[in-house]
């Protein structure tokens, strides 16, 4: 097979990640910091395929990227019902909002 | 990469890096999940043109077809009337640009100063790691002619087979081997021709423990998840 240049693979997984970091700390909406996340995961799961392909790492990213999928989805599910939870309580998802253990 | 590969690449790194920015950018969560939706999307054809062709359809299934839809029922749930639209100040959003940009060029020049792939022999970071015991014609050669059609081998690497390490896919067996061996049939197939063990007494390591641990934690989130999310009656106090 021939050599692939994994330097635009790497700079896209890159503005995955910064997206995720500044959808995590700029957004209020709880939702937002949950999209945040999936976007840092995907930034990740991105470098991991880009070594598998390029690199002596063979198999094993492939393998640790199913791994990231699944934890994914359960820290989705979870996340989730607590912001479920919160919007219950407080009737708002803005997550300012939440700040009744600051003594 | 030739033309198709390279057209397909810059088409769907574009459609990704624009999602990722519109999800940052929009006040909207509704156009916030769409625009995951196509983030994510395209992040699949991106893996299907790295040859994991497994990982791209477990990413359109699990993430756009499970998560995603997860992420929209939270929308749907609580994004009611006013709450669509959570506004955050002008200045903080310029602000949060400007670090965002630096953040990105920080990140983009480190990674793009290192020579990854050894285009000259043995000058790449990555051919000067030693992965295991394992020598690195074994290691380099993963996956030589079939390109993607990798499902097999990462289900025998769930269980702890290690086929592409092991059995040594598409390399053919040192000479040593074959002189107290009977002679290969030139007709044979390449398969059966590289099914001996490889000489290295020990095997690769497998993920049959970390698979059973991710299954036991998914069964505890999602019990976990639900007992969260129940409807709790309301207590008169």
């Amino acid at each position: 097979m021939q050599p692939i240049d994994p330097n635009p693979f790497l700079i896209v997984g890159a503005v995955l990640f910064v997206c995720g970091v500044v959808c995590m700390t700029t957004k209020r909406n709880g939702i937002g910091v949950l999209m945040g996340v999936e976007l840092v995961l995907n930034g990740a799961n991105l470098n991991f395929i880009t070594f598998s392909r390029c690199t002596p790492l063979g198999l094993d990213g492939q393998v640790f990227s199913l791994f990231v999928i699944v934890l994914a989805a359960a820290e989705a599910a979870v996340a989730l019902a607590i912001a479920l939870n919160f919007y219950n309580n407080h009737l708002t998802i803005d997550v300012d909002r939440g700040d009744e253990l600051h003594g | 990469m030739n033309t198709t590969q390279l057209t397909l690449f810059w088409l769907f790194a574009a459609l990704t890096c624009g999602g990722a920015i519109a999800v940052c950018v929009s006040q909207n969560v509704v156009r916030m999940a769409f625009s995951l939706v196509l983030t994510l999307g395209s992040t699949a054809v991106l893996f299907l043109l790295l040859g994991a062709d497994f990982v791209g359809a477990t990413q359109l299934l699990v993430y756009v077809g499970g998560t995603l839809v997860l992420i929209v029922f939270g929308v749907m749930l609580t994004a009611t009337g006013p709450f669509t639209r959570i506004k955050s100040s002008a200045a903080g959003g310029i602000l949060s640009g400007l670090i965002g940009i630096a953040f990105l060029f920080i990140v983009a020049s480190t990674v793009t100063s290192v020579r990854w792939v050894d285009s000259d022999k043995g000058q790449g970071v990555a051919s000067k790691i030693e992965f295991g015991t394992h020598s690195k014609a074994v290691a380099s050669h993963f996956n030589p002619e079939q390109q993607g059609n990798t499902t097999r081998q990462l289900g025998l690497s769930f269980l702890s087979l290690r086929a592409d390490r092991d059995l040594k896919f598409g390399i053919p067996p040192a000479p040593v081997e074959e002189s107290n061996t009977a002679p290969v049939i030139p007709g044979e197939s390449v398969a059966a021709a590289a099914l001996p063990l490889n000489s290295n007494p020990k095997l690769s390591v497998g993920y049959l423990l970390p698979f059973e641990i991710v299954s036991v934690h998914l069964l505890v989130v999602l019990v976990g998840a639900a007992y969260l999310a129940r409807t709790k009656r309301r207590t008169k106090s």
